[in-house]
């Protein structure tokens, strides 16, 4: 909670500066950028399954009522048509806002994804394009969503070309982040993780703004170890970094914010100043992207490592519901890799 | 209720008994409209669509003869249309052949498929925008794209406007409306039907078709693509070439239903079934199609009946699963450039030296383009990071940047130069 608080502190400065802003959560503010997004390009639909009345987590909430059936509707259940659909879409003109309901539920798409999607323009030499689609799914853990509605399914497509993928820390960011989505002329993977929903609630302007894709925040400076994640494990590092100062350690903590392409030239910097890095993400170690990152951390940095890289992330097994919290990688485990490499 | 009331034709008018039932659900929860209908029955009975075959819709017979209603045609576009039935024909002997030298990588053939290209390509505008598979090279032939582009794009030379990235024949051109073909099958179904709704809400005179084969209609797509398009109206024409292969899995093994026709029907698809071999029945069948989505905002679907009469690609070998007898069977029995041909001739449109001619002016266009391509040079290696993204990344410019020092370096063991 301390951390979401700080979030919204340093928002609300940021909010102070502009016209006005809104105390509001995640899923209002996803609300607000697809309801910009529709009226800022004719040619922007809205669709998936449940998306006309609401969505199952009320995302597109008054959406189908402003914007009209055409643009703001129901697909049938089928997830590979989907997005297959709005290739379609996207190459006769369109803007598209494709929602998956849950992210564990994206595979049925994932061969559009990657054979289409990601190589539409490179196979058509930028005559044709999916830059006009975004992808957006609830990802993540929730508290009892198990195997089926907990997945954290970023590392799948990080290894596929062409893609871009984003996922927000909180309302501030996912606003932001999701009109740049938009905006953005290569097909994003927007995963908003589910929790933070409701749970996370911050000033957001009320205008419309963007914030760059590619560019990793620096949340929380430090001198003695770089914490890297993104979404919900991002307050996690942060609350961890509270009690790892109250053992005089000192974290930097880094919200990757975009996972591909992502931003080595802040991560480096930081991790060339502290010399510690610890990786965390919800989904299992193994080629999770935490593993793309270590690499890529230690062919940059390895001269100035003091120890080898950490990551505290899942376990290899599948989501369970009854050890979700030894499962996930939680504040105790980050503050002990921190305590680990920091005594290395 | 349904936005788009695309009621399918065909059996279910045989149970119209002209009342009204008074005790029976109305079906609006089920988006089911049994109005003139009995919506209730006491017959323990179980269908299925292989209990009833559609007959194939067609004109000519299998020799040429007229049989039915001929479409408004006149001699210009039927002689253009033979033209390029026959171009087709010329220019796949010739790049079949090619290959077999090892001067292209791959090849495939459209042979016996002719009629279906040609027949519906002709009844639509030339900007509807075309979905394909793979084998209907006739299509963008018909719309004018150069020979010489084919062959570049065989071959992926410096003209090739796909910068050489894939395999031969997977055409693609803005100009002609043709989008670019791609290797996984049936991807390009749900896809046009995104298309076709985009036609929708632009409300200008466009349809998009979609062309795609009996295997490919096993994807999961296909049956994504039918719901998605009658669902929500998208003015999608699909049409299915019924070829009766799969590479070497023959129809019965595809399918146990009646065919892909009753799976139109059973997304509430307008659908018909056609002789894909008879070009005028292809033409009308393409032309009525197009009126009835444009009219009611609706997919419409044509099964095409014909037949796949080379190997399925230059790395198959048909004669190990089928006889020979059943191929010459079908190129002669219901071939359809003779049977066109035999019309034309019927008009006083078309004479076996207008045939000769063209097949020698092809040739010699065929032959001067392959000789020419082959002279050309490729794209060069700084190409390989563009289009991945609207603008290469960090990443990929530091990758390009490591693989021209190494091809500096290493020179010696690569054919192509970094420069």
């Amino acid at each position: 909670m301390q951390a979401v608080r700080r979030q919204a502190a340093a928002s609300a400065k940021l909010a102070a500066r502009r016209w006005g802003s809104t105390e509001i959560n995640m899923c209002t503010a996803i609300n607000h950028a697809m309801r910009d997004a529709l009226k800022r390009n004719d040619k922007t639909v809205l669709y998936g399954e449940d998306v006309g009345f609401g969505g199952v987590f009320r995302c597109s909430v008054g959406l189908r009522d402003q914007f009209g059936k055409d643009r703001v509707f129901n697909t049938p259940v089928n997830e590979q048509g989907l997005i297959a659909f709005g290739v379609g879409l996207c190459v006769a003109g369109y803007d598209v806002i494709a929602e998956i309901q849950f992210a564990d539920y994206i595979f049925p798409a994932f061969d559009q994804i990657v054979n289409e999607v990601a190589k539409y323009r490179y196979r058509t030499s930028s005559t044709w394009n999916c830059g006009g689609m975004v992808i957006r799914a609830p990802c993540s853990a929730v508290g009892h969503g198990s195997m089926y509605h907990s997945q954290s399914v970023e590392a799948f497509f990080s290894h596929c070309p062409g893609l871009t993928i984003v996922i927000p820390r909180g309302p501030y960011q996912a606003k932001g982040l999701l009109t740049a989505a938009v905006k953005e002329r290569n097909p994003v993977l927007f995963f908003e993780p589910k929790i933070l929903y409701r749970n996370s609630v911050g000033e957001v302007p009320d205008e419309e703004y963007s914030l760059p894709i590619g560019q990793a925040d620096v949340v929380r400076s430090g001198t003695d170890i770089t914490f890297i994640g993104w979404g919900t494990q991002v307050a996690k590092m942060l609350t961890a970094a509270d009690e790892l100062a109250g053992k005089d350690i000192s974290i930097e903590v880094i919200d990757l914010q975009t996972i591909v392409p992502w931003d080595v030239e802040t991560v480096t910097a930081s991790v060339k100043k502290t010399g510690r890095c610890v990786i965390t993400h919800e989904a299992p170690v193994t080629s999770g992207f935490g593993a793309e990152l270590s690499a890529s951390i230690q062919e940059r940095c390895f001269l100035h490592l003091e120890a080898p890289i950490s990551r505290v992330c899942g376990q290899d097994t599948h989501f369970p519901l009854a050890f979700e919290e030894f499962y996930l990688p939680s504040v105790p485990r980050l503050v002990e890799a921190g305590e680990k490499v920091m005594h290395f | 209720m349904r936005r788009f009331v695309c009621k399918a034709a065909g059996w279910a008018q045989k149970r119209w008994n002209g009342h009204q039932i008074a005790d029976g659900p109305d079906g609006q929860v089920w988006n089911i409209d049994f109005t003139g209908h009995n919506s209730l029955t006491d017959d323990l009975v179980f269908r299925s669509s292989a209990d009833h075959p559609q007959p194939l819709f067609r004109v000519l017979d299998p020799r040429g003869g007229v049989v039915g209603e001929t479409p408004q045609m006149d001699e210009e576009l039927a002689r253009k249309m033979n033209t390029a039935m026959i171009r087709q024909s010329v220019m796949d002997g010739i790049l079949y052949e090619a290959q077999r030298q090892g001067r292209i990588s791959f090849y495939m053939t459209n042979y016996g498929e002719e009629g279906t290209q040609i027949g519906s390509v002709s009844a639509l505008q030339p900007h509807d925008m075309v979905y394909a598979q793979y084998r209907e090279a006739g299509v963008l032939l018909y719309r004018g794209y150069p020979i010489n582009d084919m062959i570049a794009q065989c071959i992926g030379t410096i003209e090739d406007k796909g910068k050489g990235r894939q395999m031969p024949i997977h055409y693609g051109s803005p100009e002609h409306f043709y989008q670019t073909i791609s290797s996984p099958l049936g991807t390009q179904i749900p896809q046009a039907a995104g298309a076709g709704y985009a036609m929708r809400l632009d409300g200008e005179d466009r349809v998009c078709i979609c062309y795609f084969g009996d295997g490919a209609a096993s994807e999961g797509d296909f049956h994504a693509a039918l719901n998605f398009a009658a669902t929500l109206g998208s003015r999608t024409i699909f049409f299915c070439r019924n070829n009766g292969y799969a590479i070497s899995t023959p129809a019965v093994d595809q399918y146990a239903g009646d065919g892909i026709y009753a799976r139109g029907i059973g997304y509430g698809i307008r659908s018909i079934r056609i002789d894909g071999n008879d070009t005028l029945a292809v033409y009308s069948a393409t032309k009525k199609a197009r009126e009835l989505s444009i009219e009611h905002n609706c997919p419409v679907l044509i099964e095409a009946m014909t037949y796949r009469g080379g190997h399925h690609s230059t790395s198959d070998d048909s004669s190990r699963y089928r006889q020979k007898s059943e191929v010459d069977q079908w190129t002669t029995g219901s071939n359809p450039i003779k049977r066109f041909s035999k019309y034309l001739e019927s008009k006083g449109w078309w004479t076996s030296d207008d045939e000769k001619q063209v097949r020698d002016a092809t040739r010699k266009e065929v032959m001067v383009a392959l000789q020419r391509q082959e002279s050309l040079g490729s794209w060069p290696v700084e190409t390989l990071i563009e289009d991945v993204f609207a603008e290469p990344t960090k990443h990929l410019l530091k990758q390009r940047q490591e693989l021209l020092e190494h091809m500096e370096e290493y020179a010696e063991h690569y054919k192509k130069k970094s420069h």
